[in-house]
């Protein structure tokens, strides 16, 4: 009696080692998409926005944003010559329907597309208690909606305000990059649709990307250097005012 | 040996069955992909991934229209997607019989990206559009796909050269 209890004892917890491993199964295959040939990164050049909103109704459509909130957005600066440390900014309904003339025409004016940075040394995904959002091996900062509790950690832990928390299902949301598109081989909704070419989705672990050649003749800078999350949306002729 | 080594074989059977219990649940409670990229379930990746696409991207629009390709090699708006002003097509792409794209009017398409103003950047064709067309659509003296007039056309249609 005493023998047969033991080697239960013994047995158990092997057994569920064991299951644990069945139940595992085999990871699921994407075909042509090995996720650790690619480092997605974002090129946005500030000199060819025109502030359309294509990106930002584009996102909201495939990636069904709800009504007020953003993924991606549109900021419009203007910065007086007397008042380059306080510009001015602005953002109707995220630029989704475009912008009004501007009130003031004088000084710097220009467009600044906003998304999340994806950044290598995210913020948002250390706070997460629960391993809801992830950096995936192909450089992609994703939220696990099943696995969020929607404590809001991530929304304050972000530096550059790219995260809400979905009013329909209450849990965070941000850009996704697109990534049901990128690992089909298409490119983000936003880069599809941006008709000046200022936005461009990048693969930095592909050589034969353009961004590479950008990047080495451009003079590029990430926003909010000093936080060292190692954003990968790359902003050419950002001006200083840019926060 | 001991006179109360029951009591130890006792304690023995309880924190065996304690750690029994935790390894059950644990594998009960965990999701079976957590682990396998990092500290998040695996499976998040897959099922991102899965989502349905919305733009089919012009490489699926070129295949079938060949003739606005062409057309829009003429002009400026080669580097302007399809779906930028026609929208999200995926499901046309998919089934082009029974999904059709609706018409655009172009005097709202058109003045989402080229009505003046002063942020945009400078080489940029702008107009006032109140005062260049006085709300007609686009279309009426410009074709969407090639939309500079050539002189010729300007003085087949009456306009000022």
């Amino acid at each position: 009696m005493d023998i047969i209890r033991r080697r239960l004892l013994v047995l158990l917890p092997a057994a569920a080692v064991a299951w644990k491993f069945v139940l595992a199964g085999t990871p699921e295959a994407s075909p042509n998409y090995t996720l650790t040939e690619h480092w997605w990164g974002m090129l946005i050049d500030i000199p060819k926005c025109i502030g359309c909103g294509s990106c930002v109704r584009a996102c909201a459509e495939e990636n069904e944003v709800p009504d007020g909130y953003f993924r991606t957005w549109i900021e419009r600066y203007h910065v007086a010559d007397w008042k380059i440390e306080r510009p001015q900014v602005e953002s109707p309904n995220g630029g989704r329907q475009g912008f009004p003339p501007n009130q003031d025409n004088s000084g710097k004016n220009f467009f600044v597309p906003k998304l999340c940075n994806h950044c290598t040394d995210s913020p948002c995904t250390q706070v997460c208690p629960v391993g809801a959002t992830f950096v995936t091996p192909d450089g992609v900062v994703l939220v696990d909606k099943s696995y969020c509790l929607g404590c809001r950690y991530c929304v304050q832990a972000c530096p550059y305000g790219c995260r809400f928390i979905n009013p329909k299902t209450n849990t965070a949301e941000k850009c996704s990059l697109c990534y049901h598109r990128i690992t089909k081989g298409l490119t983000t909704a936003c880069c599809e649709v941006c008709p000046t070419g200022a936005r461009q989705l990048g693969d930095l672990k592909n050589p034969k990307d353009p961004i590479h050649e950008f990047l080495r003749t451009h003079t590029v800078q990430v926003l909010k250097p000093q936080m060292a999350t190692g954003a990968k949306v790359f902003y050419n002729g950002m001006d200083g005012s840019v926060r | 040996m001991f006179k109360d080594l029951e009591h130890l074989i006792r304690l023995a059977v309880v924190i065996a069955i304690a750690v029994v219990a935790f390894v059950v649940l644990r594998v009960a409670v965990v999701p079976r992909s957590f682990g396998q990229y990092g500290h998040y379930r695996g499976a998040a990746v897959a099922e991102t991934a899965a989502r349905p696409i919305a733009f089919a991207g012009h490489d699926a629009c070129e295949a079938c229209h060949t003739d606005v390709v062409e057309q829009k090699k003429q002009g400026k708006h080669v580097v302007v997607a399809c779906e930028a002003c026609h929208g999200a097509l995926a499901r046309h792409a998919d089934d082009p019989a029974s999904v059709t794209p609706a018409k655009l009017d172009t005097a709202v398409v058109c003045a989402r990206c080229h009505e003046a103003n002063s942020a945009k950047p400078k080489g940029f064709p702008q107009v006032v559009t109140a005062d260049h067309s006085g709300g007609l659509a686009c279309d009426t003296c410009h074709q969407p796909h090639k939309p500079k007039i050539e002189p010729e056309e300007k003085v087949a249609a009456g306009g000022k050269k």
